[in-house]
């Protein structure tokens, strides 16, 4: 063996990991060459000095701390949509039945407006959104992050406020479709009760006030400003509906705050 | 029941590699809180493909997935890292200009070695840690970094010549720690 092989190979008898044949032909030719010998002498003090203890880092305690809170809770986490899976599966065929119920009996009862349609349209989405745990396809707190997401999904940009500081807080937006139309749902929480606000162009330019309508234990809102159609619904009390929808419109008013 | 048991699995297969862990990340991302959260991070991927490990090399399981979310988070926050070309031809090694010098290596504090294996590009970087650090095999380190067997000693190779250089051309201030 020369010496620019031995040179190439000079790691790897280094660390062992040549096979025996090639192995010993260097070992003889290091024997012989002092100038192999010597660059090998080098290789080995460089390494020696990786090898002190003390250069390695160990991992803090509270990284360990970390891990097993973090990976303890997923692993729960994890665990938790199957244990939950079928009280909701019951509450959600309980809505079922109850969605059911009132688009046979409602048109008898009732003359059918295109609003009426609408309504029932409103609550139905809503009622979904909240048993197929599918309340979300974006899940974000940070307006930036959801308005954005609609580009391209909508021909029309939704306004989309975060409004936690008025105790409100935006969870996330999803694509829904109503009126005939595919439409922006926002999320937003008041403690324990879902919002769902859908939004879309409207048909007209005209600004429509604030009404008012009770479905199925739901209230809803709906107006009409600056071109887009608003329905808020919730199981929340209609006061505090209201509050929200105040909320919204002072922040889609043109010349608002 | 089958959760409980799973996770206690895997509590028992990555905290033994829990230091190899945070050692790898820490000098990938030569940061301590950025090394922290890697390793976090790559915890929660192992746990998410824990199904698909069999239980045979717990630690160079471990160290793949920390190796891979550190290149994520490099790619991210440190771009730069990845712009120098390597030369990995081991041919190509300047001839040794060397001298009595070199011996300085005897008397280098683990300080200045710390700096001059944080200076390393991260490709030759982790190859020598998880080599001269961590004490794996070249067969290992291939399967870790996604890189055939060849590519590992000619890294080491470029490595440690660039360790050797850095190191022996300091001038012999720094005070002895016993090298």
């Amino acid at each position: 063996m020369d010496c620019k092989e031995t040179q190439n190979l000079l790691n790897g008898y280094l660390d062992g990991e040549l096979d025996l044949v090639r192995h010993v032909e260097i070992e003889r030719h290091l024997q012989t060459c002092p100038e192999c010998s010597q660059a090998y002498q080098r290789l080995s003090t460089v390494q020696k000095a990786l090898q002190k203890p003390g250069l390695s880092y160990s991992a803090p305690d509270r990284l360990r701390k970390r891990v097993l809170a973090a990976t303890r809770q997923a692993s729960r986490e994890e665990a938790a949509p199957r244990r939950r899976f079928w009280p909701a599966f019951g509450l959600a065929a309980g809505f079922a039945c109850l969605v059911l119920l009132a688009l046979i009996v409602f048109p008898r009862l009732s003359t059918t407006s295109t609003d009426d349609l609408l309504t029932r349209e409103v609550v139905s989405s809503h009622v979904r959104s909240l048993m197929a745990e599918h309340l979300m396809d974006v899940p974000s707190s940070d307006k930036h992050t959801v308005k954005p997401w609609f580009t391209g999904k909508l021909d029309f940009s939704p306004p989309v406020e975060d409004l936690t500081e008025q105790g409100f807080p935006l969870l996330g937006g999803r694509l829904d479709y109503l009126d005939d139309h595919p439409v922006a749902a926002l999320i937003y929480r008041r403690q324990k009760h879902m919002i769902n606000l859908f939004i879309w162009p409207s048909a007209s330019q005209k600004d429509i006030p604030l009404q008012a309508e009770t479905r199925q234990g739901y209230h809803l809102l709906h107006w009409t400003q600056s071109g887009m159609t608003f329905w808020a619904i919730s199981d929340l009390n209609s006061a505090e509906l209201q509050e929200f929808a105040q909320h919204i419109q002072s922040f889609s008013a043109p010349h608002g705050p | 029941m089958r959760e409980p048991n799973r996770h206690a699995a895997f509590e028992q297969a990555i905290l033994p590699h829990l230091d190899a862990a945070y050692n790898l990340a820490r000098w990938l991302t030569r940061n301590d809180q950025d090394a922290e959260d890697v390793v976090q991070e790559a915890s929660l991927r192992a746990l998410k493909f824990f199904d698909g490990f069999h239980g045979v090399n717990g630690r160079a399981w471990l160290l793949t997935i920390v190796r891979n979310t550190c290149y994520t988070w490099l790619q991210q926050n440190r771009a730069r890292e990845f712009t120098t070309a390597l030369d990995e031809e081991i041919c190509n090694l300047p001839s040794d200009a060397f001298n009595p010098e070199a011996l300085l290596l005897q008397s280098v504090t683990l300080e200045v070695l710390r700096k001059a294996v944080e200076e390393l590009p991260v490709e030759f970087r982790e190859v020598v840690v998880l080599r001269d650090l961590e004490g794996l095999s070249y067969r290992e380190i291939a399967d870790i970094a996604a890189i055939p067997l060849g590519t590992v000693m000619s890294r080491l190779a470029r490595a440690r010549k660039r360790l050797q250089q850095g190191l022996s051309a300091r001038p012999g201030k720094e005070s002895p720690l016993g090298l």
